[in-house]
This record gives structure tokens, C-alpha cells and sequence, in this order.
């Protein structure tokens, strides 16, 4: 029997794995070819799929982008043999865009069957939960805090202490929730790794609710990905027949409930205060802090909030020690962030990456320039309400610290790529525009003063008083960051500001925006 | 001008039973389904509108009732999420992702296509009935942008061309 690997991963379906796994069943049912097809996650070269994988005795090897006409050409090549083809990429191992990485958190993805916990125990799966079984809560919490491991939804607080107060709290019921409201554009890690290797997210969540007592969690996943929310609800099912969810986990003692809460479209709900308004079935609307959720948190109760990312780095965190992740980054950054490279980039992917590494590396020695093969003009870092950054910012290191220095954050570790036709003055107007439409309208510099912010950008691109206006943006800008609630009011001035900053020649034209007429009508 | 001057022994009432429509009885099910929990009120809301297209306006009684929380508090939440639709849509409801890294791939060409090609703003549906399409902000796709969603399909790489055949693709398979 030969194994065949077709990803499941959305990303690939999009692009028609599905038609080329039932292309693969059918030629070689007529081949006569005895073939297993597993649909794993994907490997996240997402610029070669459907990238699909035979198993040889070398190892597996990888053809991409293939699509369902290009089947028959393959088995005629003898793909099944591993034998070469114009698609052909020798070992999956071997690819240097894979082989230069270092894979910690995604280091199952796209090698399991993500629905096999078989599969997933023998790939070390399970080894940092079995641990923390063993330790105390303050020991999983001190090796946690050991790691050096930061939020990595984008505001970097170390995630040791946010344990360690729920940990020395009492309280009869203590909640875990994972915000993975992914609705940052450029980034798709944690839809990556809900659908690849979903057992390493709940196995992270139990960890965290056995170190500091909680018994029931939730998974907050945006309903923009629905085969996300398919591959973890069966996942959790599956763990839970398993006993490795439920009611004394392997004989432990220890319970912990897993369920997850599907979003509705709203942007804000990835803000903390707000998703657990959201996951109480209320209004997405923003809390106030003090108290911290760490306090009084999903039904006024404990809570850790985590975003995806730091929830999956728990398990092999415990496996291998907090030494080990922490060897890995620099300064105060430490262990890797799956960086995602988007937009216009000739090879889209994720490349998980210690600390360190800059954008400069990130989207030319991955991205591979741009698309369209016109020159990089700007990058946006962390999200829409990240900064847009230079060429001449590009070498920056990947650190918290660094990039705060430049105004900018590194975010999610989602990097969006545009050439020499993106209009600055548009991008700024549409981080506006976009804070207006998903505010949640609780305080005012975040409700008015994004509406007020598009019209004055409006005049800019106009040539209405543009000097004074401006001043007025400015000013608008800091107000906005200043008094703002939370971060969609407090950080949307990043991404208007850093293009103001950068690339001042888009907005001071000789001649009105052809720009404004389209915004106009 | 005259005015009549009524008497509320003029007035005539009426006892009428209210009988509930088949929207606000699929609403109650789906509540009891989830144990009648407020919490769960997003999940109700969502599974309603796959059962039925849409969250018709005389369901916010009903579900308020059975979750033992006000009509304002429904009426709240289905009008803050994007997602919840108070009229019924196309057969097939197409969002195209307007996201910063979709942008830089050109979705605003794309939107335009679709637009023309409908005869619709977006947000708009088809005279047919056949399409809504809508805009989307991300759709976890951005390494293989433009992308689109239509139902729970997804689609990369979209450019206009591709649309048409995709389009193409869905009449061909409501024909079947």
C-alpha cells in the first residue's frame, strides 16, 4: 500500500485539494494502485498547494502546486514512486523554504493525519500534558513562566504571570479561554493550526486548566472559518472518548470541559473583554478593566485568556523544559512566532521562526519578492492596526522591544506585502474607515473619532487645507491612542500615522487623488 | 375638523389565541435545543439562521421568552453581529474578502466584476434571487489572495476570470 498525502487545510481546499484527492482515488482505482489518502494539515508552503505528498523508504516526497488536471500527468511520471516530475520538490524535508525553519509549535502540522490522536501521541503529542499530571500547578506555572512565553495575540504579556494570578486566586470555578478570533488580515496560524493539529491546542488548554484549577474552557473561533470550527469540535469529541478531556483525564483525577463558541462577525470580538462578552452570548461590547479577566473574568469568574498561539507552545513547553523554548529568540522575545508572509508575495506561507529573524529575511529569503514582480513598497506588520513600514525599516530584528521602537508591533506575525502601485493615502483612509465600521462604539475617541478620522483624511487627499489637516489627523491620532478603551480605538492610529510617517509623498501631491472620486461615489 | 370621540366601550375586542408562526416555533426548538441558555444565545441565533436563511423579527419575542432575557437583549445582539441577516438573502451568499492583504492582490477589481456582473452594490442581492455578495474582512486565506467564501466553500486566488467560472460552476450544480 501507498500513502498519499492531500492537505485539508482551507487554504488548500481553496485552491482544489479536494478535486485532486478524488483525481488521486479515481487513477488509482484505474491504475489498479492499492493507494491510502490522508488529509493531513498543511505544511505551510502555502504557495505550493495542493501540495501532495508520497511516501517512499528516502521519505516523503513533495509535488505542488498541483492541481486535479495535472494528476493523471503524475501517475504517468510515476509519482507514486516518488520518481521526478515538473512538480516535483524531492524530500518535503528537504525544501529549504521547510528545512530553514524552526518548527516548535507547528512541528506536527501537516506530517499527522490531524484527526488521529494515534498519530498525534507518536509524534509526541500528549508528552507535556502526561508531565504536568505529574507536578504541582505552581511547578506548571513556574516552567511556563521559565520559558520566557509572551501573548502571542499581539500584546506580548508574559503569559507565567497572567497563570499565576489565576493560580493564587480561590474560587469555586476557574475558566479557560482561547481567543481564536484570528481577524487580523495576513494572518491564518491559528486556523492553520486548528485544522492541522487540532489535539495540540486542546492539549495546551488542558494544561493551562490543571495548573491553575480550572475546569471548563472555551474555544472562541471566528465564524469566518468554519472548517475550523468542524476540525476542532471533532477533535474535542475524539479527545474526550479518549479520556484525554472529560472527567478524571487518564485516571488523574483531574477534569477539565471543552466546548467551542463560534463568533459572528465581528471584529472586536478578538479583543479580550469583548470575547467574553461574546462567548456569555451578549453584544460584543468592551469591559472596562480594572478588574483584569485574570480576576474577574467569563461570567465574573478566573479566567486565563489566550490566544492560539500561546496555548500551542504550552505543550512542548512542558515536554522539553522552559529552558528549551526559552534558548530559542532574543532580548526579552523569547521561543519562535509562526510569522505568516501575505498579500502580494510570490511564496505565501508560514514560517515559524525564532525570534530574530527580520522582515527583510522574512519576505525575501521566504516571500521570494512580490507577485507581481514589481518592487516591495510597503509592508504591513501585525494586523490592520499594525504600521506600514519602508524598505528602509526591513531590518529590524523580530522583537517586541525593537519594533516598539519604530513605532510598530510585531502583532500576530502576520507580515502583508504590497508593490509600487499601493496608494498610502487609501491605506490610511481604509484603517479608518475599517475602526469605524467594527467599533463597538462603547467609548467615543474610537466611535467619533474614526468617522472623523476618514473625513479628514477625505480633505487631505482633496487638497483641502491639507497643512491643517493634517496637524488636525495628528492630533486626532493621539487623542485616539491616549483614550481610547481598548486597542481597535488606541492602536488604529499605528497603521494611519506610520503611512503619514513613511511615505509622506502620498499625501502631499501635486495633484488631487484620482483616489477621491472613487471614495466619493 | 370633527373628531369622533371614542369610548373604550366602542372599542371592540377581539380574544384571539396567539398562535405562533413556524419561524417562532423552529426558534423555541432551537432554544430548547441548547438547553434554553442565555449563553449560548450567538449559537442559537446561528443555528436558526442556517435552519431558516434569516432571523425573522417575530422570533426576538420568542427566543427572549425561552432564554428568560428581554427582547432588547436579542434585538441587541442580532443586530450588532455582521453575521445575523434580518431578511432572507440569495440561494447563494458569496463574500469576497476587502482585507488589507486581499487588497493588495486587487479584491476592489474583483468587487467591481461582481457588482457589474449582478447588477448589485455589495451587500445587494441578484434580481433572480441567486446570489448575495457580500464584503468580508479576512478570510484566513491572505497568503493566496484575492479569496472568497460561499457557504462554507472556500476560494483562493480569485481573480475575475476565475469568479465567472466558479459562478458558472454553482449554476451548473443547481441545474443538477
Amino acid at each position: 500500500m501507498i500513502t498519499v498525502y492531500v492537505p485539508r487545510d482551507a487554504a488548500a481546499l481553496s485552491v482544489g485539494a479536494d478535486e485532486v484527492a478524488t483525481a488521486i482515488a479515481s487513477e488509482a482505482k484505474k491504475a489498479k494502485k492499492d493507494v491510502r489518502i490522508i488529509r493531513n494539515g498543511s505544511r505551510g508552503m502555502l504557495f505550493l498547494e495542493t501540495l501532495v505528498e508520497v511516501e517512499t523508504p528516502k521519505g516523503r516526497v513533495a509535488y505542488g502546486p498541483v492541481m486535479a488536471s495535472d494528476v493523471a500527468d503524475l501517475f504517468r511520471a510515476g509519482f507514486l514512486d516518488g520518481k521526478a516530475h515538473k512538480l516535483g520538490h524531492g524530500l518535503t524535508d528537504e525544501i529549504p523554504y521547510f528545512k530553514s525553519q524552526e518548527r516548535l509549535t507547528f512541528a506536527r502540522c501537516g506530517i499527522t493525519d490531524p484527526l488521529s490522536i494515534d498519530d498525534y501521541r507518536s509524534h509526541g503529542g500528549y508528552d507535556g500534558l502526561t508531565k504536568a499530571l505529574s507536578m504541582k500547578g505552581s511547578e506548571i506555572v513556574e516552567e511556563v513562566t521559565t520559558s520566557g512565553l509572551r501573548g502571542r495575540g499581539g500584546a506580548g504579556f508574559p503569559t507565567g504571570i497572567k497563570w499565576k494570578t489565576v493560580h493564587d486566586l480561590k474560587a469555586d470555578q476557574k475558566y479557560i479561554a482561547c481567543n481564536a478570533d484570528e481577524g487580523d488580515s495576513g494572518t491564518f496560524a491559528d486556523r492553520m493550526l486548528m485544522e492541522g493539529d487540532p489535539f495540540c491546542l486542546i492539549e495546551g488548554m488542558t494544561i493551562a486548566a490543571i495548573a491553575v484549577g480550572a475546569t471548563v474552557g472555551y474555544i472562541y473561533i471566528r465564524s469566518e472559518y468554519p472548517h475550523a470550527v468542524k476540525v476542532m469540535r471533532e477533535a474535542i469529541e475524539i479527545a474526550r472518548r479518549a479520556n484525554w478531556l472529560g472527567d478524571d483525564i487518564q485516571g488523574s483525577k483531574r477534569s477539565f470541559e471543552l466546548h467551542v463558541r463560534m463568533g459572528a462577525g465581528a471584529y472586536i470580538c478578538g479583543e479580550e473583554t469583548s470575547m467574553l462578552e461574546s462567548i456569555e452570548g451578549k453584544r460584543g461590547i468592551v469591559r472596562f478593566k480594572p478588574p483584569i479577566p485574570a480576576i474577574a473574568g467569563l461570567f465574573g469568574k478566573p479566567t486565563i485568556i489566550n490566544n492560539v498561539m500561546s496555548l500551542a507552545a504550552v505543550p512542548i513547553i512542558l515536554a522539553k523544559g522552559g529552558a528549551f523554548y526559552r534558548d530559542y529568540g532574543v532580548g526579552r522575545s523569547r521561543g519562535t512566532l509562526a510569522f505568516q508572509i501575505a498579500g502580494n508575495v510570490k511564496q505565501g506561507g508560514l514560517v515559524e521562526k525564532a525570534f530574530g529573524v527580520t522582515t527583510r529575511q522574512l519576505i525575501d529569503d521566504w516571500g521570494g519578492g512580490t507577485a507581481t514582480g514589481r518592487p516591495i513598497r510597503a509592508v504591513q506588520i501585525g494586523g490592520p492596526l499594525g504600521a506600514y513600514l519602508p524598505p528602509s525599516k526591513f531590518d529590524v530584528p523580530m522583537d517586541y522591544e525593537e519594533f516598539t521602537k519604530v513605532d510598530a508591533m510585531v502583532g500576530h506575525g502576520g507580515l502583508v506585502v504590497f508593490d509600487d502601485t499601493v496608494d498610502m493615502a487609501k491605506q490610511a483612509r481604509f484603517a479608518m474607515h475599517f475602526c469605524a465600521v467594527e467599533s463597538c462604539g462603547k467609548c467615543t475617541p474610537c466611535r467619533i473619532g474614526s468617522t472623523r478620522g476618514v473625513e479628514v483624511i477625505d480633505k487631505i487627499i482633496a487638497h483641502d487645507n491639507r497643512d491643517g489637516n493634517l496637524a488636525l489627523l495628528a492630533d486626532l491620532c493621539v487623542t485616539m491612542a491616549d483614550s481610547s478603551l481598548c486597542a481597535m480605538g488606541g492602536l488604529t492610529p499605528m497603521p494611519v500615522m506610520s503611512a503619514i510617517r513613511n511615505f509622506p509623498e502620498d499625501f502631499h501631491r501635486a495633484a488631487p487623488n484620482q483616489f477621491l472620486a472613487d471614495a466619493a461615489e | 375638523m370633527a373628531k369622533s370621540k371614542a369610548k373604550f366601550s366602542d372599542v371592540k375586542t377581539e380574544v384571539v389565541a396567539a398562535v405562533p408562526t413556524s419561524a417562532e416555533i423552529a426558534a423555541l426548538a432551537v432554544c430548547a435545543r441548547h438547553g434554553n441558555k442565555p449563553d449560548e444565545l450567538l449559537e442559537i441565533l446561528h443555528e436558526l439562521q442556517e435552519q431558516i436563511g434569516y432571523v425573522p423579527e417575530a422570533t426576538l419575542t420568542a427566543i427572549g421568552k425561552a432564554l428568560n432575557i428581554s427582547r432588547a437583549e436579542v434585538h441587541g445582539v442580532v443586530t450588532f453581529y455582521h453575521d445575523y441577516r434580518r431578511e432572507p438573502a440569495g440561494r447563494h451568499i458569496i463574500k469576497i474578502c476587502r482585507a488589507e492583504a486581499c487588497q493588495s492582490m486587487g479584491t476592489e477589481k474583483l468587487c467591481d466584476h461582481a457588482e457589474r456582473k449582478f447588477g448589485i452594490k455589495l451587500g445587494g442581492t441578484s434580481a433572480d434571487g441567486a446570489y448575495t455578495v457580500e464584503a468580508v474582512y479576512c478570510l484566513g486565506n491572505c497568503a493566496l489572495s484575492p479569496a472568497m467564501l460561499i457557504g462554507d466553500r472556500l476560494f483562493g486566488k480569485v481573480d475575475p476570470t476565475r469568479f465567472d467560472t466558479i459562478i458558472a460552476g454553482l449554476a451548473q450544480e443547481a441545474a443538477e
